[in-house]
């Protein structure tokens, strides 16, 4: 942190001796986080029992690391791994490609108004939940009689279900997610764009580069630090490939190419009560995902000098 | 661009449209981007669906008092931690301590079990306290209090005598309501578009939030759950009825996001350029 250091032998220096009040603020903040984010964390240990409710975490038998040996044994299980990483991939790539190249072209559109007015309509869908994008496209989507499938009959298609065909289904996540996320990310480049130094595009002009030239030479270039940020930083979500969005879309029919770790977790962990397996799934993803946080916090730090706090 | 923010904007329009049309041109499909045989119908019906207000007013409940509880205890543990190292012995402890949380969890099922031991569920502090503690907007408020609030102003308001309660009520707290607003809406938001929680925790349908009562009603189109007789679950089942569903839920974000967009640009930067 850019803070100016307070001078020592200041003679008006703040005592600060007295620094009960300052725990107190902090402690009822604390008790919350003890009890409701680090409590789950020594639940963990029911990945490594067979849990029984009836017994509790000090009743329960010791079974090491038998969970996890299933999980890696078990067919389904690897492929909802595999699921997950296809999906969050796809996601990342797409994500990242998608609103830099939408940012880059609205950046040279000069009308204010329009430009903002277009940076708002595509911006709405990040904040409407994934429980009513789920209703609409459920609804614009269905095989019969779903507008879309409607339009696509126009030329002949015939309907496609596309939330439920293993084909179409990873297809319509990714576009989906593209659709509610684009405007968010649009914003976080535009907002890059703008410190981009004036200078160098008048130097690159007076050189005679041409509008492509100069994006290519100085707008991309200016904004590979940011670029670096969100692409280390979502290292750390490989694993998230979106629960309440598969979860408001996905059914029984797509599970082979539409189950994820966290999909699968609840069904097998709450649905049908299977607490030891369901942990152990679990921890398995927060076990990963926590070493890509840091390794994303790492390289981002190194590489454009992003930190936390 | 102009392709885009259609695509971005029609299946918005499209549900509207149908909630606006008559059921029989909705069964059968006729209707594109403009209402057919325009009605009120299935608004009046939501409206009189006591399912329906329930739920609306368990998630009215639930912003306003997740947003208090949040931002009370955020705000708090913000202004202790926006001190300096020399300043506030173990500050560099409690900041590992809430940025772990943003680092691992202990994932769904423990977390599960440990909201229901503590007799939280079917509770509407199932669905507040779990989430009140978010790491990453404690640290955008320390980070707005550090470089917002003069530190000449608060030094002499120690001389004349001030505490830490005094200078974080009268001196912080005023003068960073642009902040407070802006993090208070973060947490609006993130209130009322919750429904999984809601959906977990809660074994009584009567309970659940306005989001989760939609997930099971049009998403899942489970009508087991939420009490219903034959008569209202035809009217549930109808494809204008649920259009107006969605757009009702949808509707709190819809007028207030325009002005949320500009206070999240900011956020943005705030969480993304500092140093």
């Amino acid at each position: 942190m850019a803070k100016p250091k307070s001078k020592p032998s200041s003679p008006q220096r703040w005592d600060f001796k007295q620094t009960w009040p300052l725990h107190v603020l902090v402690w009822p903040a604390v008790i919350v986080a003890l009890v409701f984010q680090y409590g789950p964390m020594f639940g963990i240990v029911m990945a490594f029992q067979d849990y029984r409710p009836w017994l509790g975490f000090l009743g329960s038998e010791w079974v090491g690391f038998k969970h996890f040996i299933t999980m890696f044994e078990y067919d389904y299980a690897r492929q909802v791994i595999w699921n997950t990483l296809v999906i969050s991939v796809l996601k990342l790539v797409f994500g990242l490609i998608v609103p830099l190249a939408f940012a880059l072209l609205l950046n040279e559109v000069y009308h204010m108004k329009f430009k903002r007015t277009v940076q708002t309509i595509v911006y709405l869908p990040y904040f409407l939940s994934w429980v009513i994008l789920g209703g609409m496209l459920i609804d614009i989507l269905s095989p019969t009689g779903g507008i879309i499938n409607q339009f696509l009959g126009i030329f002949g298609i015939d309907p496609i279900f596309f939330l439920g065909s293993n084909d179409w289904f990873r297809t319509t996540v990714v576009i989906s997610d593209l659709w509610k996320e684009t405007g968010f990310n649009t914003i976080v480049f535009l907002a890059a764009i703008t410190v981009v130094n004036p200078n160098l595009y008048e130097a690159a002009v007076v050189d005679g580069a041409n509008r492509w030239k100069q994006t290519w030479h100085i707008t991309l270039p200016s904004m590979r630090p940011i670029i670096i940020v969100v692409a280390t930083l979502s290292l750390g979500n490989i694993l998230n490939a979106g629960f309440d969005q598969i979860f408001n879309l996905y059914n029984p029919l797509v599970y082979q190419t539409g189950d994820i770790i966290d999909t699968y977790v609840y069904r097998v962990g709450l649905v049908s009560g299977d607490f030891s397996y369901g942990t152990a799934v679990g921890l398995f993803k927060s076990f990963i995902g926590l070493i890509l946080i840091v390794l994303g916090y790492h390289l981002a730090y190194r590489y454009a000098n992003w930190r936390i706090f | 661009m102009i392709i885009v923010s259609f695509l971005c904007l029609f299946p918005l329009i499209h549900i509207l449209a149908v909630s606006l049309s008559g059921s029989a041109p909705a069964t059968a499909n006729i209707v594109g981007l403009w209402p057919v045989d325009f009605t009120i119908d299935a608004y009046e019906r939501t409206l009189a669906n006591e399912n329906f207000l329930r739920a609306l007013w368990v998630s009215v409940n639930r912003v306003v008092l997740g947003t208090i509880v949040s931002m009370g205890l955020l705000l708090c543990a913000a202004y202790a931690l926006s001190k300096s190292d020399r300043d506030f012995k173990g500050r560099k402890i409690y900041m590992w301590f809430f940025v772990f949380t943003m680092l691992f969890n202990g994932g769904l099922v423990p977390t599960y079990i440990v909201v229901t031991r503590l007799g939280l569920g079917d509770s509407i502090w199932a669905l507040v306290l779990p989430p009140a503690i978010n790491a990453f907007n404690m640290i955008l408020l320390l980070n707005f209090f550090r470089t917002s609030v003069p530190k000449s102003l608060e030094e002499s308001a120690f001389i004349d005598g001030a505490g830490h309660f005094k200078i974080f009520l009268k001196i912080y707290l005023p003068i960073s309501v642009p902040a407070i607003a802006t993090i208070s809406l973060f947490t609006m938001v993130f209130h009322w578009n919750s429904w999984f929680d809601g959906l977990i925790y809660n074994t009584n349908a009567a309970n659940y939030p306005l989001q989760t009562f939609l997930q099971t009603i049009v998403v899942q189109q489970d009508f087991s759950n939420v009490d219903v007789d034959a008569e209202m679950m035809r009217n549930l089942s109808q494809r204008t009825v649920q259009a107006a569903q969605i757009f009702i839920s949808a509707l709190p974000m819809l007028i207030v996001y325009p002005f949320l967009q500009r206070f999240f640009v900011k956020g943005i930067v705030l969480g993304a350029d500092k140093e």
